[in-house]
């Protein structure tokens, strides 16, 4: 035990927890805002799988990590407007079409993967960036600021996706059909505009989650995301609707799990006990939302399709 | 006819027909013939009694799920946990059978399918009643449940029940030594893979269509599935309905991996890392069927079972045409997406329906209109 407090293990845990985080963090804030707005999006573990795949291969044709990203962005906006579709034209219950979704994207991501893919192959990959100065300072340096360009996204986009949504008229009317859509539409805010708009940007962010998770893998498998985007659903309720609590349950997640893998490697947790100590991330999010559920309400129409005079 | 009846009947079958389409669609876009695919599927999945025996068998765990799916459901509750109800009720199920291998064949087999409800029903009732008495939103904590079930399977397949026999250079294989005949479930075909089983599964859906329709307890789930606040008013146990509703979900779902496991041919419980290896996905098809069968036990019997010919077709699709069997995992993810979107139509038809019958009174009383629980399929009774 003592060892995992040495300098340098802990920074390199951190830093592992931090890039950990980093997927989960960019899919829980784009499920952050389509939430806002009233509409649950539970496809984004199919989105982020199918985005992750089409990501993988767009990188192994152009040896190129930019394209992947924007590929997955792409998928991201596409299944973003079928979500959209089902979820507020067509009004589905959105828990069980998100389910249907996922359950398409994981049997398509697959089928492409074993029919266009015939040995994996890695992905290049993508270099920590050093941020000038202050990674020099010692410790904290390491730990935050010598990461890949995607885990500076990451937490670029919380204050941006906060700003976005407490300080612009778009947030205001994203908050307003989320909260009270009738009230909204009479105000002569278009409530199907703002929940599409709102679904979109938020699967594509799930695109971008997907990609991420791809990138920092660097080889696409059979259901590689192993229910990433569920948690990231959770986190959303964890942190409350707010970015910066849908941080804190991402960096909680992260770096439990960056924890567990450290003394895996240390042999504080002995192998026959590592499957065990594995269900800690998840144990803790269970208790985590026991805590939090009764403190926070959700947005009053989250999962509510709108009908006029409905 | 009425056209809230055409609606209605033609609704199901049009969103599978929708979905089979699309599956052509991408059966031709991977350079095969959508005609051969789908005839290799059908016949590997109804093709004579070798076939019908595979996908009955195929269709217990469908139909278990589906059932717990269907109680979870009416009472409002998105039970998503299935995957890791299966896997307790199986490692439950597992555990009984290593303990007593000595037991008669038929007191074995009740224990261990029983364990396998408890298991199962435990790993339902724990996110039930954090629904019911701390508002944590099920579908998350379902998902949990299975993050948790899954590292637990690999831990105790690997450490406290793995058939230390099994030793290799590379280490233990993670499963459990041959479980005793005694647990065995007996087939009931010769020549065929018909278990037990089958005929216990399609019980159970009976069971619970009684349960549902003809019990208080039954009664109390549907109408909490309805409206809370009204069953709240109406001064029912909604708390103990919900956590009750979401242990017998999970009951089912642990009986389904009992049957995985004493019904499998290699009657170990082996995992290969991952919940669908052992599972079989039965967790989510299970919903789908369940939706397909409109959340009512019975019809749900004859949607496992075309379910099953599916994915045991589609195993034969990909032998034939080299189109990997992960289109049906596809094809019924778009089946929900069509289900969920068509009932909309048929809200919309029923609602017209009912203004016209308001306008122009009939003598016969107008069915019950309620978007029912969650799904909102309407009751097919």
């Amino acid at each position: 035990m003592s060892h995992f407090f040495t300098s340098s293990i802990l920074t390199a845990t951190v830093a592992t927890g931090i890039a950990l985080a980093a997927p989960f963090l960019i899919a829980a804030l784009g499920e952050t805002i389509g939430q806002r707005s009233g509409v649950l999006n539970l496809g984004v573990d199919g989105i982020m799988l199918l985005s992750a795949f089409t990501g993988y291969y767009a990188a192994l044709k152009t040896q190129s990590l930019p394209i992947a990203v924007v590929v997955g962005l792409s998928v991201g906006a596409i299944l973003g407007l079928v979500t959209a579709i089902v979820s507020v034209s067509l009004k589905a219950e959105q828990g069980i079409s998100g389910i249907g979704v996922y359950l398409f994207a994981l049997g398509f991501s697959d089928l492409l993967f074993l029919k266009l893919v015939g040995t994996p192959q890695p992905i290049s990959q993508l270099h920590a960036v050093g941020i000038p100065l202050l990674d020099r300072i010692p410790t904290v340096g390491g730990m935050f600021f010598k990461q890949n360009v995607l885990v500076y996204v990451a937490f670029l986009l919380v204050p941006v996706v906060a700003l976005v949504l407490n300080r612009t008229t778009y947030g205001l009317n994203v908050r307003a059909v989320g909260e009270n859509p009738a009230a909204a539409d009479s105000l002569g805010v278009s409530v199907t505009l703002i929940r599409y708009s709102a679904v979109i940007v938020g699967s594509m962010l799930a695109g971008l989650a997907g990609a991420t998770l791809l990138i920092e893998t660097g080889i696409f498998q059979e259901n590689l995301t192993q229910g990433a985007g569920f948690i990231a659903v959770a986190l959303v309720y964890f942190g409350a609707w707010r970015p910066a609590g849908v941080m804190a349950g991402a960096l909680l997640y992260g770096l439990t799990a960056a924890v567990i893998l450290a003394w895996k490697g240390l042999g504080i947790i002995p192998l026959s006990l590592s499957d065990l100590a594995s269900t800690a991330p998840a144990a803790i999010t269970i208790l985590a939302l026991l805590m939090v559920a009764r403190r926070f309400r959700q947005p009053a129409a989250l999962g509510k399709p709108y009908e006029r005079g409905g | 006819m009425e056209r809230r009846r055409v609606i209605e009947w033609l609704a199901l079958p049009s969103a599978a027909v929708a979905a089979l389409l699309v599956g052509a669609v991408m059966i031709a876009a991977l350079g095969a013939s959508p005609i051969t695919g789908y005839r290799a599927l059908v016949t590997g999945a109804f093709g004579g009694s070798y076939a019908l025996g595979a996908t009955a068998v195929k269709a217990v765990p469908l139909l278990l799920v589906g059932v717990g799916i269907c109680i979870a459901f009416r009472a409002n509750v998105f039970n998503i946990g299935g995957e890791g109800q299966i896997a307790m009720g199986g490692l439950a199920g597992t555990a009984t059978a290593l303990a007593f291998p000595g037991l008669p064949t038929p007191v074995l087999i009740f224990l261990v399918l029983l364990a396998g409800a408890v298991g199962g029903g435990i790993w339902g009732a724990i996110p039930g009643a954090f629904k019911a008495y701390f508002n944590v939103n099920e579908i998350l904590s379902t998902i949990m449940m299975n993050l948790v079930a899954v590292q637990l399977m690999n831990y105790l397949l690997a450490g406290p029940m793995v058939d230390k026999t099994s030793g290799s250079v590379g280490g233990l294989i993670p499963q459990t030594r041959l479980l005793s005949r005694h647990s065995w479930l007996p087939i009931i075909v010769p020549g065929t893979q018909l278990h037990l089983g089958v005929l216990f599964s399609v019980l159970v859906a009976v069971a619970a269509y009684f349960l549902l329709w003809h019990t208080s307890f039954g009664f109390r789930v549907r109408a909490v599935g309805l409206s809370r606040e009204a069953a709240t008013y109406a001064g029912m146990p909604v708390r103990r309905t919900i956590t009750l509703a979401m242990a017998l979900s999970g009951a089912t779902c642990g009986l389904a991996g009992s049957m995985l496991v004493f019904g499998s041919i290699s009657h170990r419980m082996v995992t290969d890392g991952s919940l669908t290896g052992f599972t079989g996905s039965a967790g989510f098809n299970g919903i789908v069927v369940a939706l397909f069968g409109g959340l009512n036990p019975l019809w749900t019997i004859l949607s496992a079972f075309v379910f099953a010919g599916l994915l045991v077709g589609g195993t034969s699709m990909q032998v034939v045409t080299g189109v990997p069997s992960d289109l049906i995992v596809a094809l019924n993810g778009l089946v929900v997406v069509f289900v969920v979107a068509i009932e909309y139509t048929r809200r919309r038809a029923r609602i017209a329906d009912a203004a016209a019958r308001t306008a122009a009174p009939e003598p016969e009383q107008a069915p019950p209109e309620h978007a029912v629980a969650g799904a909102g399929v309407e009751e097919r009774t």
